[in-house]
């Protein structure tokens, strides 16, 4: 921008420039308004939900949440979601790390078309494999049960990490890896010892990313495991918004209880999510 | 190459292989199979050729759900992408909060679709919703927000605004990267504000633009959320994603339901590719 100092008036604040924080607060106030009146209301019977939805909830009432955790025992879904999801994210950066690994750092004939062959497996969705998945986990009989979900969905996120971790690893030199060799690692002590290590922040990210889309994985969730015992949280939500539409306070606190940890985790980690997508999303 | 190497890389390459091949490629493979048959479950199926294929182009419905994609992929483009290029620039040029604004426009990315929709049914509903409360508190009539004319409408704002903070931060990040000698020798030659935006940000940072078109093609193709959560498909809000999984696994139709799958992958592919060769120019690297 131009310096907007003249001798004269030291501090002279543009009409653009005020201009601009109206439509920045404009849209930051959609975020974080919804936010607040989602979390607002969850502490209010269903019947002020609708009436005065506006209102600040000044003497909080807990009905929705002895309700979510009593009646539709949103408590075990929270654990299946992080039991499939964690899970999911421990495959998926091993067995990525180590296809990274080696498609970063190993010269061998095919790496190339190896490579092909990962970026054109982004272009297909879940719909086009969905129904031999399907097939195949009642087969195994892991249809409702934890594998069930993260079995699928390993594989699903397993590209995209290699790609993440296979395009940050491609970065060290590699004479950190030989002096290693020297003295004495082998190739699973040099991944374990120098390659993971230093690889930490794009492990961290593609962990970050993988972790939101399994945990807001609706599609593959309703399929693979939609049974009380083993659904998760999105599954919940979804069933709530058919079975209870009409209880608003209900609906309000369960998706304040879904939202509100993953934003408290976003705002701590918030570094690792833009360092993630701006080496790997934009690189891929 | 090391001695032994051959070995670590079949043994590490083994794992991701086995996931990728038996949820990933055997299942697409088996998806284009399985739209050649008609199929009652998994018992029975009948070799039909390309009947399904036929099906589908006289398939009213198809039809109608491909419009309505195509109908949302309008408004994401338009909206979300435009919106976060918008919001890119703007904080690109200030200089207190950026920080801030990166953190909050991000807030919804990190939220399920699932919860979002939940958080416009309440947003949207006729007799208690946030929208007609206001409405009525400022003396208008009460709006069907998910009515036959307006429900895809209201479905493509929550889907535009789920998203608009994700390509918001690669705009923002693409516009960091720009040297600011660029910018110093435009300044020199008097371009500055919105000339320098049209005449320079924007230029420079085509390619990422680029990304994020195809980006958002690709990912309104798996809109699948906010219809199943706040119409069900109802009111003429079908997508693709919704559709196939009504036939493939409401009505249990694996054969049609796979036909209509690889039809949304090679429209996706067809899209990408034009969306790619209408914006094609040449590369800019610095």
């Amino acid at each position: 921008m131009q310096s907007v100092q003249s001798v004269k008036k030291p501090i002279r604040i543009k009409p653009g420039v005020v201009f601009i924080y109206v439509i920045l607060f404009g849209w930051a106030l959609t975020t974080i308004y919804s936010m607040f009146w989602i979390v607002n209301n969850s502490f209010k019977l269903s019947r002020d939900v609708m009436n005065q939805s506006f209102t600040l909830a000044f003497d909080p009432v807990m009905d929705n949440y002895t309700n979510a955790f009593d009646r539709i025992n949103i408590g075990k879904s929270y654990l299946n979601s992080l039991i499939m999801s964690g899970s999911t994210v421990l495959l998926v950066l091993l067995f990525g790390g180590l296809a990274a690994y080696v498609l970063s750092r190993f010269q061998f004939r095919g790496r190339r078309a190896l490579f092909s062959i990962l970026y054109a497996s982004l272009l297909i969705p879940a719909f086009a494999t969905v129904v031999p998945v399907y097939e195949l986990v009642i087969k195994w009989k892991i249809v409702n049960t934890y594998l069930g979900l993260i079995f699928p969905q390993t594989a699903g996120n397993l590209t995209f990490a290699i790609l993440v971790l296979a395009g940050y690893m491609s970065t060290i030199p590699k004479e950190l890896e030989e002096a290693a060799f020297i003295d004495g690692c082998n190739r699973w002590s040099l991944f374990t010892r120098i390659l993971f290590p230093i690889s930490r922040p794009a492990f961290a990210s593609a962990a970050i990313f993988v972790f939101l889309w399994s945990y807001n994985d609706l599609f593959s969730a309703l399929i693979f495991v939609n049974k009380e015992t083993v659904r998760p949280i999105v599954a919940l939500l979804s069933e709530i918004s058919s079975q209870y539409g009409t209880d608003f306070g209900l609906m309000a606190t369960a998706v304040s209880l879904t939202v509100v940890p993953v934003l408290i985790i976003y705002l701590f980690i918030q570094k690792y999510i833009e360092k993630g997508l701006t080496e790997g999303a934009v690189k891929g | 190459m090391m001695k032994g190497d051959r070995k670590y890389i079949v043994m590490f390459l083994l794992p991701a292989a086995a996931f990728l091949s038996i949820f990933l490629y055997y299942p697409f493979f088996k998806s284009m199979y399985l739209s050649f048959f008609r199929t009652k479950g998994f018992t029975t199926k009948t070799w039909v050729g390309l009947d399904n294929y036929v099906r589908m182009f006289s398939d009213d419905l198809l039809g109608a759900a491909t419009l309505n994609t195509l109908e949302l992929m309008a408004y994401v483009i338009i909206f979300q992408v435009g919106l976060a290029l918008l919001l890119a620039i703007l904080v690109d040029n200030i200089t207190w909060g950026k920080g801030f604004f990166r953190m909050v426009f991000f807030f919804p990315v990190v939220i399920s679709g699932t919860a979002i929709a939940l958080l416009f049914v309440l947003f949207y509903n006729f007799q208690f919703g946030l929208l007609n409360t206001l409405l009525q508190d400022m003396g208008f009539d009460k709006v069907n927000w998910l009515s036959e004319n307006m429900a895809l409408k209201a479905v493509a704002i929550p889907t535009v605004w789920h998203y608009v903070g994700f390509y918001f931060v690669l705009f923002l990040t693409a516009m960091s990267k720009i040297p600011s000698d660029f910018y110093e020798a435009a300044k020199l030659e008097g371009i500055t504000g919105i000339k320098k935006t049209f005449l320079l940000t924007i230029p420079l940072i085509m390619s990422d633009i680029k990304v994020v078109i195809t980006l958002a093609i690709t990912g309104t193709l798996k809109v699948f959320e906010f219809i199943f959560v706040l119409t069900r498909g109802q009111n003429d809000t079908e997508v693709l994603g919704t559709y196939m999984y009504k036939k493939a696994l409401v009505d249990q139709n694996f054969g049609y339901g796979s036909t209509i799958a690889i039809y949304i992958v090679v429209f996706g592919v067809l899209l990408s590719l034009l969306a790619n060769r209408l914006l094609k120019r040449d590369e800019i690297t610095y």
